[in-house]
This record gives C-alpha cells, sequence and structure tokens, in this order.
C-alpha cells in the first residue's frame, strides 16, 4: 500500500489551477470582465464616481451577506434578515431624532439585531424547527409590526453627526467601504481559521459527525445566529445613514439579495461549503450588474431576473459538483 | 460442512408457481448474488435464511422488481418474466411486505388497501361503497373482526399495519407473497395472529416466501427452506427432515481465512466496565469488561442492539440505569463530548451519515475530533493541525493525492481509515468500532486488522462490533454475543467457534446445544 508524501502538496503546480478555478477566483474575474466590457461600451460606467456609487449603496448588502453565508454554511437558511434590516434602521433612526447620543443609536441595532437572531437560532436549535419556518415567521412579525407601528412615516430632521455612511477613513475610504471590507476579512480569518469557525463547518457539512466528535450543533447554530444578528445590526446601520431619510418599511425583496449574493459566492444551499470572500465579491458582481443594466441601456428592472439566472445556474453546478463528487 | 447444494425434491407434482434460475448480481465492489437458484410451490411457506449479508435482500429485491439481475431469470408459472419494475412483478401477483410498512398513516384502511387500483364509477369517481364492501370481504375471509374499513392507518398497531399490508398484496391477487422479517417488531400475540393468517394464506394456494432470523419460527411455519451464504445458494431442505444445529452450520461454515493476523498481547487492568446498563428499548441489563490490550467481540444480529449498546456507552443516547466505570472510577456520559473527554473513541457503522465530513478535506476531518489539541484561544494551529492529519496518513496509508483533497473524493476503505484515525489523534484509552470494515475492499480491511493490533499492543482497549463471524471469532480475544438487547453468551478465543457463536446469535437452544 503506497502513500504518498503530502508534505510538498504546497508545491503541487496544480494547486495554484485548482485555486483559479474556485468560485471566489471566478467572481473575481467575473467583476473585473464585466468593468471592462461595459466600460469599452459606455466609459462613463468606469468613472470613480460611479464605481464607488456602487460599492457605497451596496456595502450593506455585502456585509449582510456576511452572516447569511455562516446561517447557510450551517446548514440553515434566515428569509428575515430584509425585515430585520428595515426594523433596525428605523429602530436607529427613531434613535437618534429623538435625541439619544448618537453613539447609542449606532450601537442599539447591533445588540437588538443579535438579540432578535439570537433568539431564533435558540427556537430553531433547540426546539428544532426548520428555519424557513421560524424565519419565515419573523419575516411576517417585523414586517407587519413595523408598518403598524410607524405607519410608514419616513423619518426626516437626522441629526448631523448620524449618517457614519458620509464618514470617510483617512480622507479617501467612505466608512461603508471599509466596514465591508473588515466584516469579510475578519468573518473569512474566524471561519478559516478558528475552532468554531470550523465547527460551522461540520455541524453543516454532517450534523451527526459533528455530534460524535463532541461538536454541540445546537450550541453551533445559535452562535451562527447571533453573529447574523450582529452583521444584519451592522448592515442596517450602513442602510440608516447612507441617505438623509429613513423610510420606515422594509426594504422589498432584500432578503432574496442577501441569499443570492451568498449562493452565487459560492457558498452551498445544502451546508457545509462557501466562504464570505466570495460572498462579498458576489454582493459587488449583483450591483455592478445593477448599475451597468442603466449604461447599456437595459432596463434595470432586468436585475432581478438576472439575480435569478445568477442563483439558478450556481446552485445547478454546486449540485452537479456534489453529484459527482457522490459517484466517486 | 455437511450438506451438498442441491435442490430437495418437493413432494407437489405441479410445477412450482415461482422459480429462480442462476440469479446473478453485483454492485460497485460487492458481488451480491453469485448464482442463486430455488423453486416456490403453490401452497407452500417457503423460509429464506442467511447471515447479514448473505444476500436475501437483494434477492427479494429482484423478485419484487425493485433492480433487474444481471443474469439468471425469474419465472412465474412456468413463464419467464421481465421483472424491471415493482410494477412488472405486481402484474405477475408477486407481493412483497418490507420490514417498515408502506402505508399512508393519515389514510383509511380501506383508502391503502385500494391505494392505486381503487374501484372506480363513471367519469373516474371513486365508488367509495364497492372500496368499503370489498375490503370488509378480505377482511372476513382472513377472519379478522378487530380492523375496521374506515380506521386511520396511523392509529393502528404495528401488528394490525402489517395486516392491512397482507390485505393490500391480496386485493391485487397476489399470488406469491413475500414477507421480509414479519416477525421483527411484532409482539408475542401478533405473531401468532400472523401465523394464522399464513395458514389461511396457504391453504388458499398462496405461496409464501417468508425470511426471518427465528429460527423457531421457521420451524413453526416454513415448509421448506433454503439457506444462502455470501450471495450463494447453500442447501434448500424440507424443514422437517432438518435441525436448527445443521441449519446455522449451513449459514456460517465458512473458511476462516487467513487475512487476520490476530497478535497476542498481555492484557492489563479494566478500562471499560459496565454493570447493568440499561437504555430501553434495546439495552436491556448489559454487564461488560474491557480491559487493556484486549479486543473483545461484539457479535449478534442487525437489530440486536449492539450499535445502540455503543451509542450509549459513548453518551449519544445516554444510559437509563446501571453504572459505566472508566479505568475504574464511576462515570455518568451524557454526551459524546463527555465521553471524548473520558478517552473514548468511537468509529460509527455508517461513515457516511456518521463518520465522515465529506465536503471537507482529509486535513480537517482528521483534526475534527480533536479540535481542542490544536486550536490555541479559539484559533487552530495549522502547522499543529497538517502534522497532526500528515501523521494519521502516514500511520493509516492513506491513499490521498494530499492533506487538501476533499475526503469525499477518496474510496471506501481511505474514508475509513480516516474516520479511525480522526480518533486516534485524541489518544482515547478505548476504542469501539462498529463493523469497522463493511464495504470496503480486501486489502483495506486486512490494513484495518493490523491497525487493531497494533494499537491493542500499545494497550488500547477495543471493543469491536461486527456481523462477520470470521471477523469476531479472528480479531477477538474475548466473543460476546448480543440478542434482543441483552448479552446472551460469552465465548473465549479457544472456546469461539461459527457454530457456537452463531448458534448463540440465532437463539437456538437446540443448535446451542448441539455445538
Amino acid at each position: 500500500m503506497s502513500t504518498m508524501a503530502v508534505t510538498q502538496a504546497e508545491a503541487d503546480p496544480r494547486r495554484f489551477l485548482r485555486a483559479l478555478a474556485s468560485q471566489e477566483a471566478l467572481l473575481a474575474i467575473a467583476v473585473i470582465f464585466l468593468a471592462v466590457a461595459v466600460g469599452l461600451y459606455n466609459p462613463r460606467f468606469l468613472a470613480t464616481r460611479n464605481l464607488s456609487d456602487v460599492l457605497l449603496g451596496n456595502a450593506y448588502i455585502a456585509v449582510a451577506a456576511v452572516g447569511m453565508s455562516m446561517v447557510i454554511v450551517s446548514g440553515n437558511i434566515d428569509i428575515s434578515v430584509g425585515s430585520l434590516i428595515g426594523v433596525l434602521a428605523t429602530l436607529s433612526g427613531t434613535l437618534a431624532v429623538n435625541g439619544v447620543p448618537i453613539i447609542v443609536a449606532w450601537l442599539a441595532p447591533l445588540v437588538a439585531g443579535i438579540l432578535v437572531m439570537a433568539l431564533q437560532g435558540i427556537i430553531i436549535a433547540y426546539l428544532r424547527i426548520p428555519a424557513i419556518v421560524v424565519t419565515l415567521g419573523m419575516l411576517s412579525i417585523l414586517k407587519g409590526g413595523l408598518i403598524s407601528v410607524t405607519g410608514g412615516k419616513w423619518i426626516t430632521d437626522l441629526p448631523d453627526g448620524f449618517h457614519l455612511a458620509d464618514t470617510e477613513l483617512f480622507g479617501t475610504v467612505p466608512m461603508p467601504v471599509f466596514l465591508m471590507i473588515v466584516a469579510t476579512i475578519l468573518a473569512a480569518i474566524w471561519m478559516r481559521y478558528s475552532a468554531p469557525g470550523r465547527a460551522i463547518y461540520a455541524v453543516g457539512g454532517n450534523a451527526e459527525a459533528a455530534r460524535l466528535c463532541g461538536i454541540s450543533q445546537p450550541r453551533t447554530v445559535v452562535m451562527v445566529f447571533a453573529l447574523h444578528g450582529l452583521f444584519a445590526g451592522i448592515a442596517a446601520l450602513l442602510y440608516a445613514t447612507q441617505l438623509r431619510v429613513i423610510q420606515s418599511t422594509v426594504p422589498p425583496n432584500l432578503e432574496l439579495t442577501i441569499i443570492t449574493a451568498a449562493v452565487v459566492g459560492g457558498v452551498s444551499i445544502l451546508g457545509g461549503v462557501g466562504t464570505v470572500i466570495g460572498s462579498t465579491l458576489a454582493a459587488i458582481l449583483i450591483a455592478e450588474i445593477a448599475s451597468a443594466l442603466v449604461f447599456i441601456d437595459v432596463s434595470p428592472y432586468w436585475i432581478r431576473a438576472v439575480q435569478g439566472v445568477l442563483i439558478l445556474v450556481t446552485v445547478i453546478a454546486d449540485i452537479l459538483r456534489r453529484r459527482r463528487m457522490a459517484g466517486a | 460442512m455437511t450438506m451438498a447444494s442441491d435442490q430437495a425434491p418437493h413432494d407437489t407434482t405441479a410445477p412450482p408457481i415461482l422459480s429462480v434460475r442462476g440469479i446473478e448480481k453485483s454492485f460497485p465492489g460487492v458481488r451480491a448474488l453469485t448464482g442463486v437458484s430455488f423453486d416456490v410451490a403453490k401452497g407452500e411457506v417457503h423460509a429464506l435464511l442467511g447471515e447479514n449479508g448473505a444476500g436475501k435482500s437483494t434477492l427479494i429485491k429482484i423478485v419484487s422488481g425493485v433492480f433487474p439481475p444481471d443474469r439468471g431469470e425469474v419465472i412465474v408459472d412456468g413463464r419467464p418474466v421481465s421483472l424491471t419494475r415493482p410494477d412488472d412483478a405486481r402484474r405477475a401477483g408477486i407481493a412483497t411486505i418490507y420490514q417498515e410498512l408502506l402505508l399512508f398513516p393519515e389514510l383509511t384502511v380501506a383508502e391503502n388497501i385500494f391505494m392505486g387500483h381503487a374501484p372506480r364509477k363513471g367519469f373516474g369517481r371513486l365508488d367509495w361503497r364497492a372500496m368499503r364492501d370489498k375490503t370488509r370481504a378480505l377482511l372476513a375471509s382472513l377472519e379478522i373482526h378487530d380492523l375496521q374499513a374506515d380506521r386511520v392507518v396511523g392509529s393502528l398497531s404495528v401488528g394490525n399495519r402489517q395486516r392491512v399490508e397482507i390485505l393490500r398484496a391480496l386485493s391485487q391477487d397476489a399470488r406469491i407473497l413475500i414477507m421480509d422479517e414479519p416477525t421483527a417488531a411484532l409482539t408475542e400475540y401478533d405473531v401468532t395472529r400472523l401465523f394464522d393468517i399464513v395458514r389461511k394464506l396457504k391453504a388458499r394456494g398462496v405461496a409464501v416466501i417468508y425470511i426471518s432470523h427465528k429460527l423457531d419460527e421457521i420451524f413453526a411455519i416454513a415448509d421448506r427452506v433454503t439457506v444462502l451464504r455470501d450471495g450463494a445458494h447453500v442447501a434448500t431442505r424440507r424443514v422437517a427432515e432438518t435441525d436448527a444445529s445443521t441449519l446455522v452450520q449451513s449459514m456460517v461454515g465458512r473458511k476462516i481465512e487467513s487475512l487476520f493476523p490476530k497478535i497476542t498481547v498481555p492484557i492489563g487492568a479494566p478500562v471499560l466496565e459496565v454493570r447493568d446498563l440499561e437504555r430501553r428499548p434495546l439495552t436491556k441489563k448489559v454487564s461488560l469488561t474491557v480491559r487493556a490490550g484486549e479486543i473483545v467481540g461484539l457479535a449478534g444480529l442487525v437489530g440486536s442492539g449492539r450499535s445502540e449498546l455503543a451509542q450509549t456507552i459513548f453518551g449519544v443516547t445516554p444510559a437509563e440505569g446501571g453504572e459505566i466505570r472508566i479505568a475504574g472510577a464511576q462515570v455518568a456520559i451524557a454526551s459524546p463530548a463527555q465521553a471524548r473527554a473520558l478517552g473514548i473513541a468511537y468509529v460509527p457503522e455508517d461513515r457516511g451519515t456518521q463518520g465522515l465530513v465529506r465536503a471537507m478535506t482529509v486535513r480537517e476531518n482528521f483534526s475534527l475530533a480533536a479540535l481542542g489539541k490544536v486550536a490555541l484561544g479559539g484559533f487552530i494551529d495549522r502547522t499543529a493541525e497538517r502534522k497532526l492529519a500528515g501523521d494519521g496518513v502516514k500511520r493509516f496509508a492513506v491513499k490521498t493525492s494530499s492533506l487538501e483533497q476533499v475526503a469525499g473524493k477518496l474510496s471506501g476503505g481511505n474514508q475509513q481509515k480516516i474516520v479511525l484515525g480522526k480518533w486516534l489523534a485524541n489518544q482515547p484509552r478505548l476504542l469501539i468500532l462498529d463493523e469497522p470494515t463493511r464495504g470496503i475492499d480486501v486489502g483495506a480491511k486486512a490494513e484495518i486488522h493490523r491497525l487493531m493490533g497494533e494499537l491493542a499492543s500499545q494497550g488500547l482497549a477495543i471493543l469491536m462490533i461486527s456481523s462477520e463471524l470470521p471477523e469476531v471469532l479472528g480479531m477477538s480475544d474475548r466473543v460476546l454475543v448480543m440478542r434482543e438487547g441483552r448479552i446472551v453468551a460469552e465465548f473465549s478465543r479457544e472456546a469461539a467457534t461459527q457454530e457456537a457463536v452463531g448458534a448463540a446469535m440465532m437463539g437456538s437452544h437446540n443448535a446451542e446445544q448441539a455445538a
């Protein structure tokens, strides 16, 4: 019985090719290719102003997709996140206009996000109710509750210091983009190199094997949802502070865009596989496509259909890949 | 082996209603059936007997049209039939009652019986009255008086549900009824009633193929018995002309190959002591001891409670009573995490669903049970992890292109080595192996046996569950036999013969004396 030397695997040239074929690399190539292609057709697309607007306006989706990726990798799903972001943004704005210190108005959505999501995680993990049902219920509660409480009134006259999204770091990097990058990198490192991060993949990949290895599935799921709540809170903060008004309603189909970003980013809908680098790149790609449609004179309403095609193509590719693996 | 593998003549003059001729079937890596032939006569109860993996299930699946044979033919009423779909078998008058009953719990008895062939009126409307009347007639024909046509099936006892399945088969004019371990989940009273029904069917000329591990049932109800072993036909005998010990011998009489180089190692102090362990329904007052350096084999049929016992010791299904001692100290084990902390490792039976995270790499799988060892302050030390996995790959001779290979892409034997190796990274004191070599090739098997010997010589206590008697006999210092949740026999290595252990597994007193 021969054994290959495994310590020299790093030198394997196929490793480079395989890395290039990863979902993350494909997405990065797609982001650049699309920018060049649309730029050739309409150079205005490449104007700094447009590209930074695309990033600024969608950073919150990428941040929320980081949490969503963790949830899906753990073998769950959350469709309440769009509604939660709407509620948390309204909460933050309401606190701000009522004279609460700005820092409290900024931190409140983070704390509330963690609490709401942790509660859902507890119901899912300990009462063993499917995540889709629990989060569907929460979606209705949040959506219905928000419109009933606020009556759909817009929040205006937000205090000056509130607009976090306006601030720039080192005079160049806008805060939302900075937060998106930091959240993605920290989450990526944590998921790849920490023991609890590894537990998420184990629970999502094979819950029974994880349990026999002494990894607590319920604890892992609650942890994942709490973290997802934190990222939803940051996303809500970015969303609330990017405009002069807060609409007090739930952004339509937001959860679908977030789930699409995670799935197109390479997170397997069956759990156990995926990275947040992929989901952030996918969020950027989707935003880029939406903007590109305008520049190539296609109705921006097509973005939903494009998202649909992206999600189907990725999921089908994922399933086929898994079948091939199962057959091997 | 005392029996020739010829067909015993059956005394009916009529041609057999069902003839199976030279059936062969292979699955990837396994030859499940190697030319099996047998006949079933009209009105005969024909028992199929064999160890787990002897090929009984494959054979009945072929006769039921679940999948076609690679070679050979099935003849019904003298005509060869092509059975490629379950519907073909139904048309040929063959009905199968599987262990897990296939009923719709929300529907009534009558609806279940006539699912798929309900009586109709004009315009495709269901004729409810006819359906109920026919159901009552069927019930009356088998003298079943405690079952109403309108009852919802989900509210019935297991015995009554099984009767519904039998009625369903009769409603389709089945002339050949296959029953796969029909008494596995039945109470004694229900078994008696089942036998009554089987006798009535017999009287009507229905042929019954009866699969069971229980020898006393075969002697009570069957006319002839066919024994399978390792996918081959061993013998067909009239029940009246044979006895339990002969049957057990032909079931297990396999050559023990010198595949298992058992090393004798000094046996040390008790590592695991279990006293009166209880976890209903399948662990009843179990007591056993495993010592350092000792390999204890746990034999028994599927469903005898061996895996359940292992999972109770490992804290998956914590004990309800009794005590467990590890290295002399009494412990309470409420979760796998606690068991792991106590130095217990468990390699589950089904590595696909229980042991391996297929989407993870070889490296990640190796470190999964030992994350605490390679993680400092919550973060995994890559160098330590790679070393741990690299050592495991080397030690277990895992054939993989690299540590970053996705584990699901490896062969079954290599997957099993990872599952085994993953646990040893934790340096356990007690290793519980559940079917350690099921479904892997001969080379990998020998490799795993070699490793077991090596581990025992290092002082590890090993409890090995196996359905392969040669493996149990070849590897174990001591053999325990489980049946119906209890340990019913214990043999020293010298006293453990295939016949003796086989007889204890089957619960045949007759055979126990003979052995």
